[in-house]
């Protein structure tokens, strides 16, 4: 298969609709516009293919449950603050356990912020975001080729598991152009009873998350939890950068683990033994592979675009097995990897 | 044998209505649910019930449904019905659902001209969370919130849907009733049928809007609440056809193809 150069907005608009996501709402918002775009332009040339550009981002999760709720693959994207406004049906989406993608290109926050790259949003997205009992699947991809093939594995989980999947990414993700190739989608696999279709001569079907009865809902809530067990023993993703020799580790994800990188690159060059941990997926979050991490190692450095929110999973997976020291530029400061590589220096060196 | 002229209609399930005596909605579901059998769509409809106190109808309808959160039946009533163009599609929503919380979604799926129905229930209240002001509250009416009246100049005006959605360009067939009395009952159904078969047609947006007693709320007797929708409601929100394209719709079409 060929490589072709896009930018990330456009790849996850490509790699969706090869995946077979066939409507998607979307309410414009800097810095994620080329996405919103690449769908108007792109879904009426597929069989089946719906935009629809939407009064809020309300309106737009709510067209895309209604859309999932007959069957089809759906998709919206926004930035940070259309992310807030969407948490209402993303609960819903969890509640009624339908499958669909949300995407976050983030923005600096809180408020109307700017439109630089930032992190910010890792609470509200792994957290849930929106009311009540339940998770969110996040991926965090690093790279355009990630960025491809995440998007991709995005609507399969989804069904896998029928649940809202956020793929986080921030503004420098969605602009920056790399070469990637798209994998072939596999086959979807959805089970056609789930979806609401007229009910034909049959039984009619009802979709719903109000559940008036507490015994009930709380049997609703323990079967969702039971269902987020089963993703985290089984869909937690991590890549492990020059770790084997390693004297420090950055725990770094998206745009953070690119510069990390960078920076392992020149602290390397003067010797210093620097590896980095990148969570793929930030929920469920690698917590075991992190701490197997700390058998040898003693010294972590989590850097983040934002005040340390990441931070706070580190701290449940390595607090009591190792230090874990912390850089962070909030605001939509992206800095470089020479500033980094100078903050790991002086870490390294404490511990040495 | 005597004829059987009244019977339970075939998609209106056996079960019993929580709705409170003299209340309009267990009215507005059976026509609905007459409706859907007398158009033969029981295997095509997917209805939307609201936030409200007619959350639980998909209890009552016998068709598939998907529950909306609070004011968002349009929204997802739209992503449905593109995706589902040969489905049959309404959200069923209150004053509060569609007015106030809910008006960018309902105004705009009008103004798209989105193939689906809204069936309005107009009680002057909200009446789930217990009597509070909704925008279709009178002026000086009572309420939880209005313990002295609407006044308008804290409060504004009742806001009227079928006058507003019936000036968009988008919507194709508008009506507003009420089942106060065995007539308005009749042309209830009669402008929901019409509000389907506008949908069936191919027509565009349809909106029934149902004044619709609500006793318990409103403080009064089932008989003095239809009285009032006569003396009071229907003085601010007059009954009638509001819009009614579906012949110009047809015959444009018609022409073009
Ligand atoms: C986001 C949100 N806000 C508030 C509520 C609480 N709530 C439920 S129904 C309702 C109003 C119902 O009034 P109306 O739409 O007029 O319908 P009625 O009950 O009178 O039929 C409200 C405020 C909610 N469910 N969700
Ligand atoms: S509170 Fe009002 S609207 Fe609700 S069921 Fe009772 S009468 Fe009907």
């Amino acid at each position: 298969m060929n490589k072709v150069l896009m930018s990330g907005n456009n790849i996850i608009g490509e790699a969706a609709i090869r995946a077979g996501c066939r409507f998607y709402a979307g309410y414009p918002i800097t810095p994620q516009n080329e996405l919103t775009e690449y769908m108007a332009e792109h879904l009426r040339t597929v069989e089946g293919g719906v935009f629809l550009q939407s009064e809020s981002e309300i309106a737009a999760i709510h067209m895309i449950t209604g859309a999932s709720a007959t069957g089809a693959r759906v998709m919206t994207s926004s930035s940070s603050p259309g992310i807030s406004l969407k948490q209402e049906g993303i609960s819903s989406m969890a509640a009624c356990e339908l499958p669909g993608i949300i995407v976050n290109i983030m923005r600096g926050g809180p408020g109307l912020g700017n439109i630089r790259p930032a992190q910010g949003d890792y609470f509200q997205a792994t957290r849930g975001g929106g009311h009540g009992d339940y998770r969110t699947i996040v991926f965090g991809p690093a790279t355009c080729q990630e960025l491809a093939d995440l998007t991709m594995d995005a609507f399969d989980l989804a069904d896998k598991y029928r649940t809202p999947v956020m793929i986080l990414a921030d503004g420098m993700m969605g602009q920056m152009m790399e070469p990637v190739i798209f994998k072939k989608p596999k086959p979807r696999q959805y089970n056609e009873k789930f979806m609401l279709r007229g009910a034909g001569h049959g039984k009619s079907k009802i979709i719903r998350g109000l559940i008036l009865d507490p015994i009930d809902m709380e049997e609703h809530n323990w079967k969702l939890a039971r269902k987020y067990q089963v993703i985290i023993d089984h869909e937690t993703l991590h890549e492990e950068y020059k770790t084997e020799d390693a004297k420090l580790v950055i725990v770094a994800y998206g745009t953070s683990a690119r510069i990390a990188k960078g920076a392992i690159k020149r602290l390397r060059d003067k010797g210093m033994k620097v590896g980095l941990f990148r969570p793929i997926t930030l929920w469920p979050f690698p917590e075991l592979k992190l701490r197997k991490l700390a058998e040898k190692i003693n010294n972590f450095l989590v850097f983040e675009m934002s005040t340390g929110q990441m931070l706070e999973d580190v701290r449940l997976a390595l607090q009591g097995y190792a230090d874990i020291g912390f850089h962070g530029r909030p605001g939509g400061v992206v800095p470089t990897p020479a500033e980094l590589a100078n903050v790991v220096a002086r870490h390294y060196e404490k511990k040495d | 044998m005597a004829k059987k002229v009244f019977s339970r209609p075939k998609c209106l399930k056996e079960a019993i209505f929580h709705y409170c005596p003299g209340c309009g909605h267990s009215i507005a579901h059976r026509l609905v649910a007459e409706v859907i059998d007398e158009l033969g769509i029981r295997g095509t409809a997917i209805g939307i019930p609201p936030a409200g106190c007619a959350v639980l109808a998909y209890n009552y309808l016998d068709v598939d449904m998907i529950e909306a959160q609070h004011g968002r039946g349009p929204a997802m009533a739209s992503g449905i019905k593109r995706m589902l163009p040969d489905g049959i599609v309404f959200s069923y929503q209150g004053d509060g659902d569609l007015a106030a919380i809910g008006i960018a979604e309902s105004f705009h799926s009008a103004n798209r001209g989105e193939n689906i129905t809204i069936i309005f229930i107009n009680n002057a209240v909200y009446g789930m969370t217990g009597g509070q002001m909704a925008p279709t509250t009178i002026l000086e009416q009572k309420t939880t919130t209005t313990p002295g009246g609407r006044n308008k100049t804290s409060e504004g005006y009742p806001v009227k849907v079928c006058e507003l959605l019936s000036s968009l360009d988008g919507t194709t067939y508008i009506e507003r009733c009420a089942v106060n009395s065995p007539a308005g009952v009749n042309k209830t159904k009669k402008a929901i049928k019409k509000a389907f078969q506008c949908q069936i047609d191919g027509l565009g947006f349809s909106l029934v809007e149902i004044l619709s007693p609500c006793p318990t709320n409103w403080k009064m007797t089932p008989i003095d609440s239809c009285k009032w929708i006569d003396t009071t409601m229907s003085k601010v929100f007059p009954l009638g056809v509001f819009k009614d394209n579906t012949t110009a719709v047809k015959k444009s079409r018609e022409a073009a193809s």
